[in-house]
């Protein structure tokens, strides 16, 4: 919402300087966003007249003008315009001037002759035709071709900012949708009245009326869709004449960031400002039947709007209609079949108040928020139609546009109720934590015209927001001051604050994963259902059924994953094209799988992918261990997984605690990684939060420290290069007699000079007695009860 | 033998200077003080003296003895020292080499800000609160006093599920309001971090997923001036001891009186500059009393309870704390990004 400040002050006089007028509205509730002066880049341009002008010598098309600036001796300026005659006042960018979009004036020479400075148009002052509609469009803006500008008196040397009006403060407000009423001149100057003390003079619209005819003769209303029509009222304004409208009203409109177009046009869009009501005018002429309907509209109908777009309509649309088609949309625009046009001889005003959300949705669906649309949306008050047709119907008279019918058609399909509540002082002071007067609380709702009769409050009919006793209490607290409620700290009961083990548990995790070296990502939770593909997961995979968004921004966007896979992988392959050399990452985020009643189950996963020159799959592994160890899970197996389509079928495993699953980890299956445009190995792991949750191990207990020396014997076996690491390790866990502490591969030899089919494994075995030193003898021993059982279970042989 | 004795000793004792490691030192030691030394020799001689010689040649001998023991440890010790200086320098290693720590990984800098601010409401007697994301309308809005026809309802808004508009993912973190009233008893301090959802293009300054943390307190005779108590409260603790707040009045379906909360621009502290673009104070937070209506859709009597709430975008807390200025780097996840934090 713009608003002039010059508008404000014909309803309340506050001189407040633009910063704190700008920070007092701000702080009572209208937030103010900027302020901009008119013409704030002009500087040094004055109203010249000019004296005297001749051809240049050296050029065909170019002028030298005398000019008289009000310095008493006239400055010569060259003009390559043909538009300017002698006599003429003009606008003057005087030596070291400047204008809009940063231009700087100075004198200089003009093919050999001296020019102090530039003649201007009123483009170059950052002005449009529709500011000045009686002067010519190309070439110098001859001030007096403008009538309203003539009867000024302009004389040479005044400021051109003063004489065009172009010096206005306008003020850029942000408007809460609770506040529509404060979506025009008057509402802003009811807030501003009571912020800065001062009376609020309204205007009550007098309209002498007299223009021929009788209206019930002329116009018939009929409103069926009532539901959408709360009130629908009409007057007539005959043998108007269609001209620009006079500069005062022209200078406020732009100051609005209205385009000013023609008298009757002009005449709507000033109402609108000033009270906050959409109008319309229709030429009467194509209302067919003098008859206006507002009805629902057909589906399959059409209609041609002002701006030349064909709107094609449904019976959830309203429409302002005639006896055979529709001549508007009802408080979006009208039709371009009815529009004011230069020979428009008698016109209806219209002053409806229509269904909000109809209108928002509408607007919504045809594309085309207007002005008057985003007002009708927010709900407006039903009682402001009247007054501001009579409004538009003075400012007729006013201008004289045209003369207008006695009476006024008005229907009324819904009577709105005033609003009473009652005035709790002690309430709104508990609730606020304030002490104010109850008598002070009378006086701010009075000011912001509440009928207040002790304690019964009435609240007016623009103030559709306010309808408990809370709603009281923030008209209190606005008007003595958000920021003089005082600050208490906190008080009640004590909670116990803290956090749940669950979050106890992510915390802990995120801190194992940076300490590994990854690094802390965020993903979308909604993909694109073709990452389904890219990860190779196969047509009928029951977890590609996802939650789809019916609306979604776009394809990639438009499902909710059940796999955080595809997001890491998005991530690295982001990082490896930004040439990266390595990356190591992790993210809890959440998968989504739908449930019968159409909500979703959100597991978390704990996803962990890497690549770079030194990773492999031991790395990721050894990552997989250590955050399972802090966590004390006991009982950790990995076992190949050969089947995830996701995954390299060599290079993949499933982790377990127990027989619970964790998740799988491995290297990525080039064919995934192709999908991603990426040629080197990617190493990924997802763990279930919900399965390391139950994983988490008991607190330690502290264990004795060995009192007796440890013996260790390294041993290296022959055996088939199928048996794996793990087969071995747990037949030497399980054949040991209770002396072997420990058990840890140290070599792996796959050397050309062992039998065909054989490998070398060796392992480093700590062995110890809680009782005693052992003897050599005794670790021997043991360690032949190790050699027997492997060879036994592998045909393992000493090497 | 005087003579033998000083004789001795003069000639160790230049011998032991001239020495320069410690294997010198051991064959001169046993060149003189040992059993077949040079002295032990003319100590063995002590026999054939006078007894009135005995006395004085036996203290001369064993003064030459002590002196040259001490001479051999001083020299010891000598070169000792100038054998571990010489190794010391020998290992000397050129310190601007790189260390060979396997970095740290780095938190996301939208995070380090969330854990900042639950750590600080934890203290304050809070417990942290997670909920669904994809959640039914009748929380997201109908719940909050969002009626039916409110325009952050529209689908061009919100995300829905189905037709109906009745399941969608959340648009804002205060349903979670309304999850703690049903299930948590009274009195209420939550704080309810997680994702939210809105229908925005992406671009410098918005994306269709972001991070809300909202905050809940509802107990008895709990007034707007404890709201503005403890939210000062916080942002002293966030911004530093002083920070100044403002409360201007705003709207939320929600909570009545509203408000929202600006911090003093840190940068220009109040005059205006390009950071808080000339208005000298940045917006943190909507805030408010909890709508007694919204009690009362809940179940809990407002003539006894009164609460507050607020919501904060955690994203464009983060990207103030580190001056990110591009909301897209946030999800970009770019470790050249994440690594600076």
């Amino acid at each position: 919402m713009l608003l002039s400040r010059r508008w404000l002050n014909e309803f309340v006089p506050v001189d407040a300087a633009d910063k704190e007028f700008a920070e007092d509205m701000t702080l009572s509730g209208s937030k103010v966003e900027v302020t901009e002066v008119e013409g704030e880049e002009i500087s040094n341009v004055v109203v010249g007249k000019v004296l005297e002008i001749v051809r240049h010598e050296n050029s065909d098309h170019m002028w030298i003008c005398q000019v008289d600036v009000g310095e008493g001796e006239p400055v010569q300026i060259v003009t390559g315009a043909q538009n300017v005659s002698q006599g003429d006042l003009v606008p003057v960018a005087k030596h070291n001037s400047t204008l809009p979009g940063g231009v700087h004036i100075k004198k200089g020479k003009l093919r050999g002759v001296e020019s102090n400075g530039m003649l201007c148009s009123y483009k170059e002052l950052g002005m449009t035709d529709n500011d000045w509609p009686s002067s010519v469009v190309d070439g110098i803006f001859i001030l007096e071709s403008d009538p309203d500008l003539k009867a000024r008196g302009l004389k040479p040397g005044d400021d051109i900012r003063e004489v065009l009006g172009f010096n206005d403060h306008v003020v850029e407000f942000e408007i809460t949708p609770n506040r529509p009423d404060c979506l025009s001149v008057i509402g802003l100057a009811r807030e501003a009245a009571v912020t800065f003390g001062k009376p609020l003079a309204l205007h009550d619209p007098v309209v002498k009326g007299g223009g021929p005819g009788v209206l019930s003769e002329l116009l018939d209303v009929e409103t069926p869709a009532t539901d959408l029509c709360p009130r629908y009222t009409a007057r007539m304004v005959r043998n108007v004449k269609i001209g620009p409208s006079p500069l005062w009203m022209r200078e406020r409109l732009r100051a609005s960031g209205v385009r000013p177009i023609n008298n009757i046009v002009d005449i709507t869009n000033y109402v609108m400002l000033e009270y906050g009501q959409p109008m319309h005018a229709f030429d009467y002429r194509y209302v067919k039947g003098g008859k206006i309907i507002v009805r629902r509209a057909e589906n399959g109908e059409q209609l041609t709007t002002l701006d030349g777009n064909v709107r094609d309509l449904t019976d959830s649309m309203l429409v302002i209609a005639d006896e055979t088609r529709a001549v508007g949309l009802a408080g979006i625009m009208g039709g371009e079949n009815s529009e004011i046009v230069e020979d428009t001889v008698d016109v209806v005003f219209e002053s409806a108040n229509f269904n909000g959300t109809c209108i928002r949705r509408t607007a919504l669906a045809l594309g085309m928020r207007t002005e008057a649309s985003a007002k009708f949306e927010k709900g407006l008050d039903i009682l402001n139609t009247l007054p501001a047709v009579n409004r538009a119907c003075e400012l007729v008279e006013l201008l004289g546009a045209g003369e207008v019918v006695d009476g006024v058609i008005d229907i009324l399909n819904f009577v709105p109720q005033p609003t009473k509540l009652a005035l709790h002082a002690d309430k709104i002071n508990a609730l606020l934590g304030t002490d104010v007067a109850p008598e002070e609380m009378r006086r701010i709702l009075k000011s912001l015209d509440f009928g207040v009769d002790g304690d019964e409050i009435t609240v007016p009919s623009w103030r559709g927001d306010v309808a408990h006793y809370s709603d009281l209490a923030e008209e209190v607290a606005r008007f003595t001051g958000y920021n003089n409620i005082p600050t208490t700290p906190m008080r009640g009961v004590t909670t116990q604050g803290g956090y749940s083990p669950e979050q106890v548990l992510e915390r802990s995790l995120g801190t194992v994963c940076r300490s590994l070296g990854y690094d802390e990502i965020i993903t979308y939770s909604f993909i694109s259902p073709t990452y389904y593909d890219k990860i190779r997961w196969p047509e009928d995979d029951p977890r590609r059924k996802s939650l789809k968004i019916m609306n979604p921004l776009g394809e990639d966007t438009s499902i909710m994953r059940t796999t955080v896979l595809p997001s890491m992988l998005e991530i690295l392959t982001r990082n490896y094209n930004y040439r990266n050399k390595t990356a190591r990452l992790y993210e809890l985020g959440r998968t989504y799988f739908e449930k019968e009643d159409g909500m979703a189950d959100e597991p978390k996963v704990l996803s962990l992918g890497l690549y770079g020159p030194d990773e492999s799959f031991f790395t990721l592994k050894g990552a997989v261990e250590a955050l399972l160890g802090s966590i004390r899970a006991e009982q950790i197996t990995f076992r190949a997984e050969r089947n995830n389509p996701s995954y390299h079928p060599g290079r993949c495993a499933k982790v377990y605690a127990g027989e619970a699953e964790i998740g799988v980890l491995g290297q990525i299956h080039p064919l995934v990684a192709a999908n991603y445009d990426v040629d080197t190995e990617l190493y990924c792991a997802e763990l279930s939060f919900d399965a390391l949750i139950a994983a988490k191990g008991s607190d330690p207990e502290y264990v004795p420290l060995p009192k007796f020396p440890a013996v260790t014997r390294d041993i290296a076996v022959l055996v088939d290069t199928a048996v794996t690491v793990g087969d071995l390790e747990g037949c030497i866990q399980s054949a040991a007699k209770g002396l072997l502490k420990e058990v840890a591969l140290f070599d792996i030899y796959n050397g050309a000079n062992l039998p065909a089919g054989k490998k070398s494994v060796a392992f480093n075995l700590v062995l110890r007695s809680d009782e005693r030193s052992l003897t050599a003898q005794e670790a021997d021993d043991e360690v032949k009860v190790i050699l027997d059982a492997l060879e036994k279970g592998f045909g393992a042989t000493l090497r | 033998m005087k003579e033998q004795l000083e004789k001795i000793k003069q000639e160790a004792l230049s011998a032991l200077k001239s020495a320069r490691e410690a294997a010198d030192l051991e064959s001169l030691r046993v060149k003189y003080l040992g059993k077949k030394g040079e002295l032990t020799a003319v100590l063995k001689q002590m026999g054939k003296l006078s007894a009135e010689e005995r006395p004085v040649i036996g203290q001369l001998a064993n003064d030459v003895q002590e002196k040259l023991t001490a001479e051999i440890d001083a020299q010891k010790k000598k070169i000792e020292e100038a054998v571990l200086e010489a190794r010391l320098e020998a290992e000397a290693v050129d310190v601007t080499i790189p260390g060979q720590a396997r970095p740290m990984g780095h938190r996301h800098p939208m995070y380090i800000a969330l854990e900042e601010i639950k750590d600080i409401f934890v203290g304050m007697g809070f417990t942290i609160l997670d909920g669904p994301e994809v959640e039914l309308a009748y929380y997201n809005f109908d719940r909050l006093n969002a009626e039916e026809g409110h325009p952050s309802r529209d689908w061009s808004d919100t995300f829905y599920f189905d037709k109906d508009s009745r399941v969608m993912l959340r648009s804002q973190t205060s349903p979670m309001q309304v999850h703690a009233m049903e299930t948590k008893p009274l009195p209420i301090r939550i704080l309810a971090p997680g994702r939210v959802y809105r229908k925005d293009e992406v671009d410098a300054t918005h994306s269709p997923m972001f991070h809300q943390v909202e905050g809940m307190v509802i107990d008895k005779n709990v007034t707007m001036a404890d709201l503005k108590g403890t939210l000062n409260a916080v942002m002293e603790q966030l911004y530093g001891p002083g920070t100044k707040t403002r409360f201007r009045p705003h709207h939320f379906p929600f909570t009545e009186p509203s408000c929202e909360m600006d911090v003093q621009c840190h940068k220009c502290g109040g005059v205006g500059c390009p950071t808080c673009k000339g208005e000298g104070w940045i917006e943190v937070l909507g805030a408010g009393m909890i709508h007694p209506k919204v009690l009362e859709m809940s179940g809990i009597d407002p003539e006894e309870y009164s609460g507050w709430a607020f919501g904060m975008g955690l994203e464009r807390m983060a990207m103030r704390r580190f001056k990110i200025s591009d909301l897209r780097l946030i999800f970009e996840n770019d470790i050249r990004f994440l690594e600076q934090f």
